[in-house]
């Protein structure tokens, strides 16, 4: 188990790259903590597969290097980096018996027969698959394919980092919580550092203490599911979690007040900087329907079961609200208010307000 | 270079020597064959050619073999679509046994039916025409256009069919304007496939003919073995036959690994 | 799932009448005779299965049995390894695969008896390029109408030219669909080259494999073409192989007889081996 150091890490899959848009990693600077959840979040293209690639070696970054506990393992090949990943389908081996499988990392390893029987067993109970061990691995249910894929990395007690590269993708919704409940349970038992890799925030905030959000080959933000949901550092965070997503509306700076149509709206504190495209940000949560204040019609109220959104519209720009009860009918005449403390202002898509204490 | 290319390399290098004598001998006049040994032709000469395109026997070959093979690829894939569908699709009786039994016939050697066949045949008056061996070669080509489509269409949702029926299409629409697109690429390697056994075969297609529908193959065979040492004519006349197959190939090479795999893998 | 629908014979019909015309016809032709006697002018006499158990002690049908087998077995032996080693050293991706797919097919799409011409134009001693090469340059005694051990070499390494590119096309083919990611979890696992091939490409590979096992017998086995042009046979009888001897019977001798037996055990021994190489490949699955 390792501290993993990411640094200056540049990729790109072209030989010659010239421009910033020819990189499919832009200058990613990072340290993953020994021990840690982390869960790499972010649309599908942005570059989390390709981060993960470097970090289990079976891609060489184009620039920077990769530290394993201050240890250089850039040139190092993938098997002697003693670090697991399971991929995205199911990666076993058909003709072999499942325990066949799990000893797989642990024979090609040269490690005695006994020991080997030890960890088998050992993980099998861990991932409740004892009475499979002997059945041919081809015969496995999906998502009994993906535990065992999972154990092969688990089996080897070297590892610095397992890795998950959208482990779940082909395994029934039904089963999923099931799989990734085991999950989170595994990394408190065996206390490795894991990086999840997903484009669903849900898997990414319930498995992870760290959730790197990632964007077109840079990382937006790191931090606790909480901090990205209450303080996102950019807009496309805001945006792509919570559901719905955050509210990102166009505003003016005048003088030190924050105007959105025309209405001045108080922001939690100071704002930092001036120039550039200002927006205010502000979740659906924390918009309420009130006596005075912005303006707004109802174009659209659907139930989603505790609560209901409500869509607004503010002159053509639409606003969504998350409220207990909605008592108003479509076209109704309303007022917003956003509560100050979680409403930001961002400035070219980054925060610009500061927290006041 | 990596040190593996050298495998194909030296794997297609020994494919290409015996088609580069063959071709080389054909530019060669038979003093200079029967003279010795040449790695090159040292009087380049057009003359076999000529002789091939100048004689109605030698062209004609050619045109039958390319009308008998044409007509089996269409009659076997024609045949072949409808079969197969019904294998891919749906549940009869007797449809493991039957399509069991269709793949017997590609293990019949051609052999054994060289004289029941010249006996079918011409009992049915369709001796010495290109129906004839059209239909024969059915016998191994349609059995392997069901497979080779079965095997692609079994690769296309059950959900595509449904979808056109609760759209309103009737079968023979959905069939002609949506399924066939689907599934063209089986249809290409499975047409592709027909081409080439038909166009190889010479046992039967001798046997079936005389004059009127008689195979380049064939005209072939009776120059070696009466014409005696025309080596020359001989190998001109067969580097003619790998450019219609080459020219196939060629239209179909994008779809060969997946048609070796028929769709299956 | 399948739907049952008994309707569906109406679009298998075409194809049982075709077959079945081409099939059935001829093999009841072919058992009809192989009961009876006949002395020309279409007067037949009821021989039960003597034919039958004439052809089974016989030892000509016995020699050219045996020199069918030995010829599928060497067939076998040298096409399937030599037909996946080249499939794995093929490139996967770029502009070489369409062109080394396409030279290869190509042996497969010459006719058959012009592969025998172009193989007997190609190793004729001091003037084909292979047997000048042996003779004159080499200093090898090699001549395929004398010899039956160049006669051998000959017919074994023709087929092999024919025949290997079917083996490393589907091979190929099965090679292509395997995930990056096993090579990716391999190579995460320690795994030795042997290793990903023994339990990620061959498992893989299976059923192309067997496909490719089952045609190459079986047209092996069924050779008549090229040989007998090349060799028509000789020299002797040194490669006679079973359809040769077959036609030699049929044709040659006109023993409509003792031909027809010969084809029914024949198309038996070929659907029977078959079946067991069928089963043998594919008996892991049925568990």
């Amino acid at each position: 188990m390792a501290k993993i150091t990411l640094s200056d890490l540049r990729h790109s899959y072209l030989p010659n790259p010239s421009g910033p848009e020819d990189y499919a990693l832009k200058e990613i600077d990072l340290d993953w903590e020994d021990g840690g959840a982390y869960a790499l979040l972010g649309p599908s293209g942005c570059g989390k597969s390709t981060l993960l690639n470097i970090i289990s070696g079976l891609l060489q970054p184009s620039e920077g290097r990769i530290l394993f506990d201050g240890k250089d393992v850039t040139d190092l090949p993938p098997d002697q980096r003693n670090i697991a990943q399971v991929f995205q389908f199911p990666v076993i081996y058909d003709t072999m018996t499942v325990r066949d499988n799990l000893a797989f990392p642990l024979r090609n390893r040269g490690v005695a027969e006994t020991r080997i029987n030890e960890r088998v067993s050992e993980i099998a109970t861990m991932l409740e698959v004892e009475e499979m061990l002997d059945i041919r691995a081809s015969h496995l249910t999906p998502d009994n394919k993906q535990k065992i894929s999972m154990g092969r990395g688990l089996v080897r007690d070297d590892v610095n980092v397992v890795m998950f590269d959208e482990p779940l993708t082909v395994i029934d919704p039904h089963l999923k919580w099931k799989l990734r409940s085991k999950l989170k349970e595994l990394h408190q038992r065996v206390r490795a550092t894991m990086i999840y890799v997903t484009h669903d925030q849900t898997e990414a905030l319930t498995f992870a203490d760290q959730v790197v959000v990632m964007q077109d080959g840079e990382i937006v933000q790191i931090g606790t599911p909480v901090e990205l949901f209450e303080r996102p550092q950019h807009t496309f965070v805001g945006h792509f979690i919570g559901s719905p997503g955050m509210n990102i509306l166009p505003a003016e700076q005048d003088q030190g007040i924050i105007r959105f149509h025309g209405e001045a709206v108080a922001i939690e504190g100071a704002v930092t900087g001036e120039g550039g495209k200002t927006e205010l940000g502000v979740r659906p949560e924390f918009v309420t329907l009130a006596e005075a204040g912005i303006p707004a019609r109802v174009r659209k109220v659907s139930d989603v079961g505790r609560h209901a959104v409500i869509e607004t519209v503010v002159g053509d720009t639409p606003v969504r609200a998350v409220v207990d009860d909605a008592d108003v009918e479509q076209g109704a005449e309303v007022h917003l208010a956003f509560r100050p403390d979680q409403t930001r202002l961002y400035r070219d898509g980054w925060i610009s307000s500061e927290v006041s204490s | 270079m990596k040190k593996r290319s050298l495998i194909p390399i030296l794997y297609i290098a020994f494919l290409l020597l015996p088609i580069y004598w063959l071709v080389a001998m054909s530019f060669k006049t038979t003093q200079e064959i029967l003279g010795g040994f040449s790695l090159f032709p040292q009087t380049f000469t057009l003359e076999n050619y000529r002789v091939i395109f100048t004689d109605p026997t030698w062209y004609w070959g050619y045109i039958n073999s390319i009308i008998y093979v044409s007509l089996n690829t269409v009659i076997s894939v024609a045949v072949a679509l409808p079969a197969a569908y019904a294998f891919s699709r749906y549940r009869f009786l007797g449809d493991k046994q039957l399509f069991f039994w269709l793949l017997t016939n590609r293990m019949a050697p051609a052999a054994v039916f060289a004289l029941p066949f010249f006996q079918l045949y011409s009992s049915v008056g369709l001796f010495d025409t290109h129906l004839a061996v059209a239909l024969a070669h059915c016998l191994f080509n349609i059995p392997l256009a069901v497979w080779i489509l079965e095997g692609f269409m079994g690769g296309v949702p059950k959900e595509l069919d449904e979808t056109a029926y609760v759209d309103g299409y009737s079968f023979p629409r959905f069939f002609l304007t949506i399924f066939l697109p689907t599934i063209k690429a089986g249809v290409g390697v499975a047409a592709f496939f027909c081409f080439m056994f038909s166009w190889v075969e010479l046992l039967l297609a001798k046997t079936l003919t005389a004059v009127e529908a008689k195979p380049i193959a064939a005209t072939m065979t009776k120059t070696a073995s009466s014409a005696g040492y025309e080596l020359g004519l001989l190998a001109a006349a067969g580097t003619l036959t790998i450019i219609p197959g080459a020219i196939v190939i060629y239209f179909v090479r994008n779809y060969i690994a997946k048609g070796f795999a028929l769709g299956r893998v | 799932m399948k739907t049952e629908n008994q309707r569906a014979w109406f679009f298998v019909l075409p194809v049982l009448l075709l077959v079945a015309f081409n099939a059935l016809v001829p093999i009841m032709t072919v058992v009809n005779y192989s009961v009876q006697e006949t002395f020309g002018n279409n007067v037949f006499f009821w021989q039960g299965l003597d034919w039958f158990e004439q052809i089974l002690r016989s030892d000509r049908f016995h020699a050219a049995l045996g020199r069918q087998f030995l010829f599928t077995f060497l067939i076998l032996i040298i096409e399937i390894p030599l037909g996946i080693i080249v499939a794995l050293a093929m490139p996967r991706k770029g502009m070489w695969v369409p062109v080394c797919l396409v030279t290869m097919a190509l042996p497969m799409l010459i006719p058959w008896n012009v592969v025998g011409s172009m193989w007997n134009i190609f190793t004729l001693p001091n003037i084909g390029l292979l047997g000048y090469f042996m003779n004159d340059v080499l200093g090898v005694n090699y001549d395929m109408t004398q010899q039956p051990i160049s006669a051998w070499i000959t017919i074994v390494v023709m087929d092999v030219w024919h025949w290997t590119s079917l083996v490393v096309l589907l091979s190929y083919a099965g090679l292509v669909s395997i995930p990056d990611a096993y090579y990716q979890a391999a190579k995460i696992d320690g795994a030795s080259p042997w290793k990903v091939f023994r339990y990620i490409q061959l498992p893989k590979m299976k059923t192309v494999l067997t496909i490719a096992v089952l045609l190459r017998f079986m047209d092996s086995f069924n050779i008549y073409t090229e040989p007998f042009v090349l060799t028509g046979g000789g020299p002797g009888n040194s490669t006679t192989l079973l359809s040769i001897d077959l036609v030699k019977i049929a044709l040659g001798q006109f023993d409509l007889g003792p031909a027809a037996a010969m084809s029914l055990i024949y198309f038996a021994i070929t659907l029977l081996v078959s079946w067991l190489f069928y089963t043998l490949m594919t008996k892991d699955d049925a568990q």
